[in-house]
């Protein structure tokens, strides 16, 4: 890292959680509303105790639930706050018509995600359930691969979400218990960095007395389409702003982010696609295949929505082979959203294979040989053009 | 609204300047509108308290129906305790 990066920055050993907490405080919000979860519960435990102590002047709102927890930051952030809030798996699925809510009302709200399985059965551990089930709610979506990735994304998600040409809540989601729990090291900017690079909240809804306005109407056939197709596009901007602000922040921090991270790529044959923690155990898998002289490389995916199309069609148009790994089932799809996304894009003009399997859920641990049985696996299925459904990997049965 | 607001001008996230709701009018919702008889009607203002719009104007004791928001839901003639008030079908 050069010299002058280093300056603007120090070495911490926190954990995932603690690593967000940590980031929220530097961006210095002014509201924060959450209900315990595990595993997120300490995000905002840490939060509170920033508050408590006087290191972090913001209001800690306790609520009763996360329905209330979500809408109490959407109304502070009506009013010009700055606000965060966290969850995870059941909570997330509570908040789910406020979710809507705070995308439709353009509020810049930044929420943490420990992503963990969704009940039935119940479950504490990671999976990208959660995750997967706001797909569609209209919040820019990242995964933090560890808690470097989780700290970073985090600072720049208040910056991305505020810019006027945006408007839009952002998620940083992060590996349950995996990322959540660890403690790693990693380097966090100085508070007057982020501060600067921040600044305060200027732009979005602000109620004034003064300017009387009415938020969250009642907006029937003759302009609610009006409305969502304004919201679109403000989705479709993210991705030059997102662009913009991951160029800055590189040159403050020396980390330079892309939507998707691409490890031994540019010879590859077959292309391993993962999230989350996961995309680290793939690297050291994918090492060891190249020893042996497998044609094979993993992208990682950080940016989820909006969907980096343009990205995604040049890397992988470029492969022979895919393999999709995905911590989440859709049941009834064709297959998991991430190859859907991924076809989609290729779409008409491929000759890809393209094998999608299921891994992972509920915390059953995906260790590198995993990766590897997972690569040879698909790469017969792939040859023998068995691309019809979504496969199986690490459930006794199958 | 104006219906001719495309979504490149219309307001940011469902928000518009104050005072809509009293251009949107309800009375067309009606199926049965209350009709208050002046002669048995004490001025007691029990219908002007529980009509939920609020579509009864008062001015000092007396009360009118403001049937242009008057949705028709009935509760003033049920709550009169000197069944003044009648609900009549309307006309179409």
């Amino acid at each position: 890292m050069m010299a002058e990066a280093l300056a603007r920055q120090h070495r911490i050993a926190l954990t995932g959680n603690d690593a967000v907490a940590y980031a929220v405080k530097q961006a210095n919000v002014d509201v924060i509303s959450a209900y315990p979860i595990t595993p997120q519960t300490f995000v905002v435990e840490t939060l509170s105790r920033y508050v408590n102590d006087g290191e972090l002047n913001a209001k800690y709102i306790n609520v009763e639930s996360e329905h209330s927890a979500l809408s109490a930051v959407i109304g502070a952030s009506l009013a010009g706050a700055r606000t965060f809030t966290a969850t995870a798996s059941q909570g997330l699925a509570y908040m789910w018509e406020a979710l809507y809510a705070a995308s439709g009302l353009r509020l810049p709200i930044v929420m943490a995600l420990a992503a963990r399985a969704l009940s039935a059965p119940i479950n504490i551990h990671n999976d990208h359930s959660d995750f997967f089930g706001m797909r569609d709610a209209g919040w820019i979506m990242f995964n933090g691969e560890e808690a470097q990735e989780t700290y970073d994304l985090t600072i720049m998600a208040f910056k991305i979400a505020e810019d006027p040409r945006v408007l839009l809540p952002v998620v940083v989601s992060y590996d349950g218990f995996i990322v959540s729990h660890a403690i790693t090291n990693f380097y966090a900017l100085n508070d007057d960095v982020v501060k600067e690079f921040l600044g305060v909240r200027t732009t979005g809804p602000k109620i004034d007395p003064d300017n009387p306005r009415s938020y969250g109407v009642l907006a029937l056939q003759d302009s609610y389409f009006e409305f969502k197709r304004q919201q679109y596009e403000a989705m479709e901007n993210a991705r030059q702003v997102i662009q913009e602000v991951f160029k800055k922040y590189g040159e403050i921090s020396g980390r330079n982010y892309r939507p998707l991270k691409e490890y031994m790529t540019s010879d590859a044959e077959t292309c391993i696609v993962a999230m989350g923690s996961t995309v680290g155990t793939a690297r050291h898998a994918v090492k060891n295949l190249r020893e042996k002289g497998e044609k094979v490389g993993v992208v990682g995916i950080l940016q989820y929505r909006p969907w980096p199309v343009k990205e995604a069609e040049q890397l992988f148009s470029r492969f022979k082979r895919i393999i999709v790994m995905e911590k989440v089932m859709s049941p009834g799809a064709r297959a998991g959203p991430v190859y859907e996304d991924i076809t989609a894009t290729l779409y008409p003009n491929y000759n890809v294979k393209m094998i999608d399997f299921i891994y992972g859920l509920g915390g059953r641990d995906i260790p590198a040989q995993g990766v590897i049985d997972i690569y040879k696996r698909g790469k017969e299925l792939a040859d023998k053009g068995k691309t019809d459904k979504a496969y199986f990997y690490g459930v006794r049965g199958e | 609204m104006s219906t001719t607001v495309t979504w490149r001008e219309i307001d940011l996230g469902g928000s518009v300047a104050g005072g809509t709701s009293e251009k949107y009018k309800t009375g067309n919702w009606r199926v049965e509108k209350p009709v208050i008889d002046y002669e048995k009607c004490v001025r007691c203002l029990i219908c002007w308290l529980y009509c939920p719009e609020p579509a009864i104007i008062r001015k000092g004791n007396e009360v009118k129906i403001d049937y242009d928001y008057c949705k028709g839901c009935g509760i003033c003639a049920e709550e009169c305790p000197k069944k003044a008030i009648t609900m009549v079908p309307e006309e179409i």
